[in-house]
């Protein structure tokens, strides 16, 4: 075990391109898919938690229940849309960067969405009905909302984030694991296990785990500085 | 008080339930270890559903449950030296010969054979249908990779390797002609998936790869890919079957793994291989009757 430790950490201080290159990528497709899925995640969080309109709960259940779904199945769906045997048969973004990034962002929005809904639903339903005495408008009320729940929101996000960085299924199928183009940190440890390489491939899972822990935290802090993050200060 | 009640029976209740799933979804393992053989394969018996087709005959027969661990040619030798399976069917002749004189391996026998080819899209922008050499193919295609990805067309000539140290990516390696030179990105595509993945990628991808014929056949309905190269001698593809060493790991069941080889060898095994069809065509040759 001590072995595999010495080895991760060579690796990653050895300079071994290859390393810098699969963490690069990465992290390159899981801030692109979360920033993706925010542009249309977060304002259905919003909706959900603030908006009136019929079938707002049970479109919320639902949404939370869709984080159940498994990546693979994302992948499956998003393959058979762009297969040429698929939808869209003219399309030639399958095994690209494009194709992983589409699948995980759809994976990323039911996490983003149920989770801005259960942050926003802690702000004081008060504060939406008094701008509305105070006949503010939609776009108005939302804004100050938004302001008042950035936290919130930006925890849905890092969430995302973990759970980008860390999925195999969605990459494996969608990316086609290429090497230099679309092999990331868990399709590499993948492979490396299944050529029965298994230090290398503890070694690589050590480094994801690394990743994943130092940017969620430095992002946690970064936050921490610029505003009052409740998760941080308690 | 009812409520408490009803909250402490469900809680007895789920209780066993729990208790119940344990005992279902037990590995069966924990209660007959030595009926059982584990055999790590490669993914083109199992992709192809030879196994499937055969080794229900042995268990039948003797008793025996055949666990099969589908992997590459490199990793079932690797789960053969560490003692965690029983036994392994292999095609990769230099790494089984090299696995037997280091003593992991016992009993290497001949078992079948099947062969590789090459396919591509019907366009073969390299063309290199109906080359007699495998290498001189693709060779060719290195060269039109190069020449195409200097060039603006729209045509993209790609070949997608198993990367993966698979028993073909194996042969794939030792086809290439001395002067080829990988580029990191362009042409070559090292995938480090299985065979049914890389066809199902290059049918996508119009692209070339180096497959065994049995994958291929039994993939053939769902890419649209072609055989552009094969019957060159050194596309032969031989696969042995082999017991791991017992003395080198006391807890692997021998015994089982003797008798599941010498039943894969005997006429009854080899006319089973040898009438095991896809689409009505013969994927695996039968060669151990005769053979050493």
């Amino acid at each position: 075990m001590i072995r595999v430790f010495r080895e991760a950490f060579s690796l990653l201080f050895s300079g071994d391109a290859e390393v810098y290159f699969l963490a690069f990528v990465t992290l390159r497709f899981a801030t692109f898919s979360v920033l993706i899925s925010a542009v249309f995640s977060v304002p259905i969080g919003l909706l959900l938690a603030f908006g009136a309109f019929p079938g707002r709960k049970p479109i919320t259940v639902l949404i939370s229940g869709a984080m159940a779904i498994p990546t693979v199945v994302i992948g499956l769906f998003v393959f058979s849309l762009f297969s040429r045997s698929g939808v869209f048969k003219q399309s030639t973004i399958l095994f690209t960067p494009t194709a992983v990034i589409l699948g995980q962002a759809l994976f990323a929005a039911p996490v983003i969405v149920s989770l801005t809904v259960s942050g926003l639903s802690r702000i004081d339903h008060r504060f939406s009905e008094t701008m509305f005495t105070l006949s503010f408008g939609h776009r108005r009320r939302y804004l100050y909302i938004v302001r008042e729940g950035t936290d919130e929101i930006f925890h849905a996000l890092l969430t995302s984030y973990g759970r980008v960085v860390g999925e195999v299924g969605i990459s494996m199928m969608l990316g086609g694991n290429i090497r230099w183009y679309t092999r990331t940190l868990t399709t590499s440890i993948m492979l490396e296990t299944g050529k029965g390489n298994f230090t290398r491939a503890l070694a690589l899972g050590i480094i994801l785990l690394v990743i994943a822990v130092v940017i969620n935290s430095a992002l946690l802090l970064a936050a921490a500085y610029a505003g009052q993050d409740r998760y941080v200060r308690a | 008080m009812g409520k408490k009640l009803m909250r402490a029976c469900l809680g007895a209740v789920s209780l066993r339930v729990f208790f119940l799933f344990i005992v279902f979804f037990a590995p069966a393992s924990i209660f007959s270890q030595e009926r059982i053989i584990k055999l790590a394969t490669t993914t083109s018996t199992e992709n192809t559903g030879l196994l499937d087709a055969i080794v229900p005959q042995f268990e039948r027969l003797t008793g025996y449950q055949v666990n099969i661990i589908a992997v590459g040619t490199g990793k079932a030798l690797k789960y053969g030296a560490a003692g965690d399976v029983d036994c392994v069917l292999v095609h990769s002749e230099s790494a089984e010969i090299a696995f037997v004189s280091t003593g992991y391996g016992v009993d290497r026998k001949r078992v079948m054979y099947n062969d590789f080819v090459i396919v591509g899209s019907s366009d073969d922008i390299a063309n290199i249908r109906s080359l007699r050499s495998a290498s001189e193919a693709m060779g060719k295609i290195a060269a039109a990779g190069e020449r195409i990805a200097g060039s603006t067309g729209n045509a993209t000539v790609l070949f997608i390797s198993r990367g993966d140290e698979s028993g073909t990516h194996l042969k794939e390696m030792e086809l290439w002609p001395q002067n080829v030179v990988f580029p990191r990105r362009g042409w070559y595509l090292d995938a480090g998936q299985g065979m049914a993945q890389v066809l199902i990628m290059s049918s996508e991808l119009r692209a070339y790869t180096l497959t065994d014929r049995g994958t291929f056949l039994a993939l053939q309905d769902r890419v649209s890919l072609n055989i552009l190269v094969e019957a060159d001698p050194r596309l032969f593809n031989p696969y042995s079957v082999i017991a791991v060493n017992p003395d080198l790991h006391s807890h692997v069941n021998y015994r089982g793994a003797s008798e599941f080889i010498q039943w894969l060898t005997s006429p009854g095994g080899q006319e089973l291989i040898g009438n095991f069809k896809v689409h009505g065509k013969q994927l695996f040759y039968p060669d151990a009757v005769g053979a050493e």
